[in-house]
C-alpha cells in the first residue's frame, strides 16, 4: 500500500535542485518537440506533474515549456491531454491569451481543457463567458459540432450554477430547459448500435432497432430513463443519464434564484400553475414550466421502475439512489409549484407504504420525510406513521450506520425551527436521538453541538441533564447490545465479559432498557445507578465509551449555557440538586468524574451568580454536601467551589430569608470539616488536602463570621491555633512547604482583618455598588469625575 | 457537486508528525473558490494555490483522524490482504461520513465521504445536498478501480507515477465532478473505455 518507495519519490520530488530542474524542463521540451511522441514522453511528463504536485509552493515553467503543453492539450491521444491538461493545473494560470477558445476552435475544446479552464477561472466573467461559449456549442449543435464536448458540458454548467448563478442568462435557462425537457423525455426508446462499437457515440447502425429493456429484462414500454438498459446506447440515451443527474441542482439552483424575483411574476405564475394542474396540453407551457413537467413524469417513472426486481446488485443499490432523487427532485418541483402537491402527494404516500417495513431502505424514506414536513401540512396528510419511523425506529435500529446517522442528523438541522413548531415527536425522541451520538461520538458531536440547544426545554432539562451523564453508559450498553446481536450466546468472543452476562440477565433488564428506552418522559433517572455502574465497570477502557465520554463535558456546556435561558428560578434549584447527586454517581472512567466535576463547578458558579438566592433555598443540600469530609478529597473542585458559593452568597443581603441560625449552622458543618482535615493526616491512600480547599474554607468561615460576628471569636480561636501549630515547620495534612506557608499567610491576613468587625464585613461582604460599580461608561464624560477623584487624592496630602 | 476527490494515507507515516496525513492524488473540481469570493480576492495566485493545497491537507488530517478514532472504536482487527484480493479489501473497507463545517475549509458546508481501505483513505467532498447514496456508490467504485488499475495493494507507487490514469478514470465516473446515475450497462461501457485508456 503505502511504502517506502512512495515516500523516497515524494522526497526526491520535493528535494530536486534547480540546475537539475533546468535540464530535466530542456530535455523534456526536446522530447515534445518529437513527430512522435512516445512512452518516454508520457513518462517524463508524468514526472514532471508528480513534481510539481508534490511541493504545495508553486515552480513557474519555462515559456518554451509551457507553449508545448498548451499544444498538447488538443494533442489526438487522450493520453497527452489529460497529462498536459494536469500540469497545466498544477502551475499558475494562464495570463493573456494563451489560452483562448471562441466558436472557430471549439472543436479543440475537450473535456480536460474545459477542465482546465475552469479550475483557473479567475473571476466570474471568465466563468460567464465560457458558460455562453458552451451554450453557443450546444445550440449549434444540430448541424455539427465536437460530439464529445456534449456530454460534459451538461456537468460544466451544473459547476459553474453552483458557484455563480448568475452567469447563466435567462435565455440560457430557457434554451437549457428546452434541451432538458428532450433528453428527459424524448431519449430513443431502442438500443445503440452494435455493442462492439468503440467510443459511446457512435450512431445507431444496426440494421434491426431492439428495444430497450427495464432492469428485471421486460421490455421497456415507456420513456428511456437511467434504469433502463440495452447492449450499447446512443448519443441522446446518454444525454439522458446527464440531464437526470443535474436536475436537482438544476431545479435547486433556479428555484433559490427564483425566489428573488417572484415577486414580479407571480401573475404569470399562477396562470401557469392551473395550466400545470391540467397538463393535458404541457406543449404550449413555457420552457421551465415545461420542464418542471417533464421532470414531474420523468421521477414519477423512476419511483415506479425503482419496485422491479433487478438482476445486478449494482442496480438495485442504483434504484435506492434514483428513488431519494427523484422524490428530492419531486420536493423541489412541488416546492416551485404548489399545485403539483396533490398529484404527488398519492405517489410518495404509496412509495413510503412500500418501503417503511424495509429498513434497509432508510435512506429513501429521509427525502420522503422531508417531502411530508414540506406538504404534508398543505395538503392534509397525516405525518404520524413517517415520524414514528424517523425518531422511533431509525436511531433504535440503525444508530450504527454512519450514513444514516449523517443524513438524519443533517436533516434534523436544516429542518429545526418547523420540527420544534411542528413536529413534538422531535423533542420526545431525546433518548433515542442521543444513541447516535452514543455509538460514533466523535463523528457526530457536531451536529449535536448545533442540535442541543433546541433539546433543552423547561420539560427535557432535568431528564436530558441525567441522560447525558448516562451517555458513557448508554454507549456501553449499545455495545453489549450490538455483540448480543451479532454473537450467539454460544459464541467464545462473547464469554468472559461479565457486563454481557448481566445485559442478558433477566433482574437487570429494566435498567438496560431504561438506557436504551426511545422516548423521553418515562422519568428523569433511575434509582439503581449505582448498580448499573458497578454492572458496566469493565467498559471503563473500551475505546467507544471513552471517546463518547470524552464529549459529554462538551454537550453539558453547551446545556447548562442554553438551560438558563428557558429555566425559572425552580428548575434551577432541581438542576443543582441533580449536580450534587450525579457528583457521586458517575460511571467510574478515568479523568471522566473529574472533568465532570469541572464542568459542574463551573456552572453552578455561573447559577448562583445569577440567582443568589439560590443559594439560600437550596442550603441544606448544600450545607450537607460541603459537611462531609470525604468530599475534600473525592471531589476537590466540586467541594471548593460548594464552600465558596455558600460563604459568599449566604448572606441577607442576597436573600432576607437568611437567618443567624443558618449561617451559624453552615458554619458550624464547614468549621467541623476544617478542623478534620487540618487535624489528622488523610485518609490512606488519598493524597493530602488541596491547599485550595483549606484557604477556601478558612475564607468561606470568616466571610459567615463577618455576617455574624458571635462566630468570630471561633474563627480567631481556630487560626491562632493553625499559626501555633504550624510553626513546626511540618503537618502531616500538608506535604508542600511553600503551600504550608501560603495557607498560614491567609490565615493570618483574615484573622487581623476579623479583628476590626467593621471592616471584615466590608471586605468580606462588600454592598452590590461596590463590586458592580455603576461609572459613567462614557469616557468623555467621566474623565472630570476621575480627575476631580485624583485631585482630592493628591490634595490631601 | 463533488469539490474534490483524495488518495491519502490513514497509517503513521515516518516523515510526518503523528495525525498528519500524505496526500498522494488529489483533484479539485470546479473553480477555486477563492478566485470568485471577495474574501481571498487579495491573493496572489501563489497564495492561492497555496491555499488550497492546503485545504485538500486539512480534509486529509480530518479524515486520518476520522478513520483511526473509528477503528480504534469498532476494535476490529486489519485483515491484511494481498495484490489480487482488491473485492476482499473493498469489502473489509472502514467506511464513514465527515461534516466539514461551512470555512473548515471549504467556505460552504462540505460533507467528506471516506473509505478506510488498510493504510490508505479514498475520501469524496461533495456538497451536503447531494445525493449521498449515489455519491458512497461512486467512491466504493472508484475506489475500486484505483485499487485494481493502480495495484494499490502492492508496493503502491503507482499512483504517484501514474496519476494521469485516475484522471482519465475520473473523467468518465465522475466528470467534473457530477455524480452520475450509470446502471450496470452504462458502467461497463465507461469501463471499457477506461480499459482502454489503461492499457495505453
Amino acid at each position: 500500500m503505502y511504502s517506502h518507495g512512495s515516500e523516497s519519490l515524494i522526497k526526491q520530488a520535493r528535494d530536486i535542485d534547480e540546475p537539475e530542474l533546468q535540464r530535466f524542463y530542456s530535455r523534456l521540451v526536446r522530447l515534445l518537440q518529437g513527430k512522435e511522441l512516445g512512452h518516454e514522453a508520457v513518462d517524463s511528463l508524468q514526472r514532471l506533474l508528480l513534481i510539481l504536485f508534490a511541493t504545495k509552493y508553486t515552480r513557474t515553467l519555462p515559456s518554451e515549456l509551457q507553449k508545448r503543453l498548451l499544444l498538447l492539450l488538443s494533442s489526438r491521444s487522450e493520453q497527452f491531454q489529460v497529462l498536459s491538461s494536469a500540469v497545466l493545473r498544477e502551475t499558475l494560470p494562464l495570463s493573456g491569451q494563451e489560452l483562448n477558445y471562441s466558436q472557430e476552435n471549439i472543436g479543440q475544446l475537450n473535456t480536460h481543457v474545459v477542465g482546465l479552464l475552469l479550475s483557473q477561472a479567475g473571476s466570474r466573467a471568465d466563468l460567464s463567458s465560457l458558460c455562453a461559449l458552451l451554450l453557443r456549442g450546444l445550440e449549434s449543435r444540430q448541424s455539427e459540432g465536437p460530439v464529445h464536448l456534449l456530454t460534459h458540458t451538461l456537468p460544466i454548467l451544473n459547476t459553474i450554477l453552483t458557484h455563480s448563478p448568475e452567469c447563466l442568462t435567462e435565455d440560457h435557462v430557457t434554451l437549457l430547459s428546452k434541451k432538458l425537457v428532450d433528453w428527459l423525455r424524448y431519449a430513443s426508446i431502442t438500443q445503440g448500435g452494435g455493442a462492439s462499437s468503440g467510443g459511446f457515440f457512435t450512431g445507431p447502425r444496426s440494421r434491426q432497432p431492439v428495444p430497450i429493456a427495464e432492469l428485471d429484462g421486460t421490455v421497456s414500454g415507456d420513456f428511456f430513463t437511467v434504469l433502463c438498459v440495452g447492449q450499447s446506447f446512443t448519443e441522446d440515451q446518454w444525454m439522458n443519464v446527464y440531464s437526470f443527474s443535474i436536475l436537482h441542482i438544476w431545479h435547486y439552483e433556479i428555484t433559490t434564484n427564483e425566489n428573488a424575483t417572484k415577486l414580479t411574476d407571480q401573475v404569470d405564475g399562477s396562470v401557469v400553475s392551473m395550466v400545470s394542474a391540467t397538463s393535458s396540453s404541457s406543449r404550449l407551457l413555457p420552457p421551465k414550466e415545461r420542464l418542471r413537467e417533464k421532470a414531474f413524469q420523468y421521477c414519477q417513472r423512476v419511483i415506479e421502475q425503482s419496485d422491479r426486481k433487478a438482476h445486478k446488485r449494482t442496480d438495485s443499490e442504483l434504484q435506492k439512489a434514483c428513488l431519494v432523487e427523484a422524490v428530492h427532485i419531486l420536493d423541489c418541483v412541488c416546492v416551485e409549484d404548489a399545485s403539483l402537491v396533490y398529484r404527488t402527494f398519492p405517489c410518495i404516500k404509496a412509495l413510503f407504504g412500500r418501503l417503511s417495513s424495509d429498513l434497509s431502505f432508510a435512506r429513501v424514506v429521509l427525502p420522503i420525510a422531508q417531502f411530508y414536513l414540506n406538504h404534508g401540512e398543505m395538503a392534509a396528510v397525516d405525518c404520524e406513521s413517517v415520524w414514528k419511523l424517523v425518531f422511533g425506529q431509525f436511531p433504535a435500529e440503525l444508530f450504527n450506520d454512519p450514513f444514516l446517522a449523517h443524513e438524519l442528523l443533517r436533516f434534523l438541522r436544516l429542518n429545526l425551527e418547523s420540527l420544534q413548531l411542528r413536529v413534538p415527536q422531535y423533542i420526545h425522541s431525546i433518548p433515542n436521538l442521543l444513541k447516535f451520538l452514543a455509538w460514533d461520538s466523535t463523528a457526530v458531536l457536531d451536529d449535536f453541538v448545533d442540535l442541543l440547544p433546541s433539546l433543552v426545554t423547561a420539560g427535557t432539562a432535568v431528564e436530558l441533564l441525567h441522560t447525558l451523564l448516562d451517555l458513557p453508559c448508554l454507549s456501553a450498553t449499545l455495545v453489549l447490545q450490538h455483540r448480543s446481536t451479532c454473537l450467539p450466546i454460544s459464541e467464545p468472543g462473547g464469554r468472559g465479559l461479565l457486563s454481557l452476562d448481566a445485559f442478558r440477565n433477566p433482574s437487570f433488564r429494566g435498567l438496560f432498557l431504561f438506557l436504551l428506552r426511545g422516548e423521553a418522559g418515562s422519568g428523569d433517572t433511575i434509582d439503581r445507578l449505582s448498580t448499573l455502574h458497578e454492572l458496566l465497570a469493565e467498559a471503563a477502557d473500551w475505546p467507544r465509551v471513552v471517546q463518547c465520554a470524552q464529549t459529554v463535558p462538551v454537550l453539558l456546556h453547551i446545556f447548562f449555557n442554553t438551560v438558563v435561558e428557558v429555566a425559572d428560578e425552580k428548575l434551577l434549584a432541581h438542576l443543582i440538586l441533580v449536580m450534587l447527586e450525579r457528583s457521586s454517581l458517575l460511571l467510574n472512567l478515568p479523568t471522566y468524574i473529574e472533568e465532570v466535576h469541572r464542568v459542574f463547578s463551573c456552572h453552578l458558579l455561573r447559577l448562583c451568580k445569577l440567582q443568589p438566592s439560590l443559594v439560600v433555598d437550596q442550603s441544606r443540600e448544600l450545607v450537607e454536601f460541603a459537611g462531609t469530609t470525604a468530599s475534600v478529597y473525592s471531589k476537590e473542585e466540586m467541594y471548593t467551589h460548594v464552600v465558596w458559593v455558600l460563604g459568599e452568597y449566604l448572606s441577607v443581603s442576597c436573600d432576607s430569608r437568611c437567618s443567624v441560625r443558618l449561617i451559624t449552622s453552615c458554619f458550624e458543618a464547614l468549621e467541623a470539616v476544617l478542623f478534620e482535615i487540618t487535624s489528622s493526616a488523610p485518609p490512606p491512600g488519598t493524597a493530602c488536602p488541596a491547599p485550595r480547599v483549606v484557604t477556601t474554607l478558612m475564607s468561606a468561615l470568616a466571610k459567615l463570621a463577618s455576617r455574624s460576628h458571635d462566630l468570630i471569636p471561633r474563627v480567631s480561636l481556630f487560626l491562632s491555633k493553625l499559626r501555633t501549630v504550624t510553626r513546626g515547620g511540618s503537618v502531616v495534612w500538608c506535604s508542600d512547604e511553600e503551600d504550608l506557608v501560603a495557607i498560614v499567610t491567609r490565615g493570618e491576613e483574615l484573622w487581623s482583618l476579623l479583628k476590626a468587625p467593621g471592616v471584615a464585613q466590608s471586605v468580606l461582604t462588600p454592598p452590590p455598588h461596590v463590586t458592580v460599580p455603576r461609572w459613567h461608561r462614557d469616557t468623555n464624560a467621566s474623565m472630570p469625575l476621575q480627575l476631580r477623584t485624583l485631585t482630592s487624592l493628591t490634595h490631601s496630602q | 457537486m463533488v469539490r474534490c476527490f483524495l488518495i491519502h494515507t490513514v497509517c503513521p507515516v515516518t516523515a510526518l508528525s503523528a495525525g498528519e496525513s500524505r496526500v498522494l492524488y488529489s483533484r479539485l473540481f470546479g473553480p477555486d473558490e477563492g478566485a470568485l469570493t471577495d474574501q481571498h480576492r487579495e491573493l496572489s495566485p501563489e497564495e492561492r494555490r497555496l491555499l488550497q493545497k492546503e485545504k485538500v491537507a486539512m480534509v486529509a488530517r480530518q479524515v486520518r483522524s476520522a478513520v483511526s478514532l473509528s477503528r480504534e472504536a469498532s476494535g476490529q482487527l486489519l485483515v491484511e490482504v494481498v495484490p489480487g484480493e482488491e473485492a476482499l479489501a473493498l469489502q473489509e473497507a472502514d467506511s464513514g461520513v465527515a461534516r466539514l463545517r461551512a470555512g473548515d475549509p471549504f467556505s460552504e458546508e462540505m460533507s467528506a465521504l471516506w473509505l478506510g481501505v488498510q493504510s490508505l483513505g479514498f475520501t469524496l467532498v461533495c456538497e451536503p445536498h447531494e445525493n449521498l447514496l449515489l455519491a458512497e456508490g461512486t467512491l466504493r467504485n472508484l475506489t475500486r478501480y484505483c485499487l485494481e488499475h493502480m495495484h494499490m495493494l502492492g508496493q503502491g507507487s503507482e499512483v504517484l507515477l501514474r496519476s494521469n490514469r485516475i484522471d482519465a478514470l475520473l473523467s468518465r465516473l465522475l466528470p467534473h465532478g457530477q455524480l452520475l446515475f450509470l446502471n450496470h450497462r452504462f458502467a461497463q461501457s465507461l469501463e471499457k473505455e477506461v480499459a482502454a485508456y489503461m492499457v495505453k
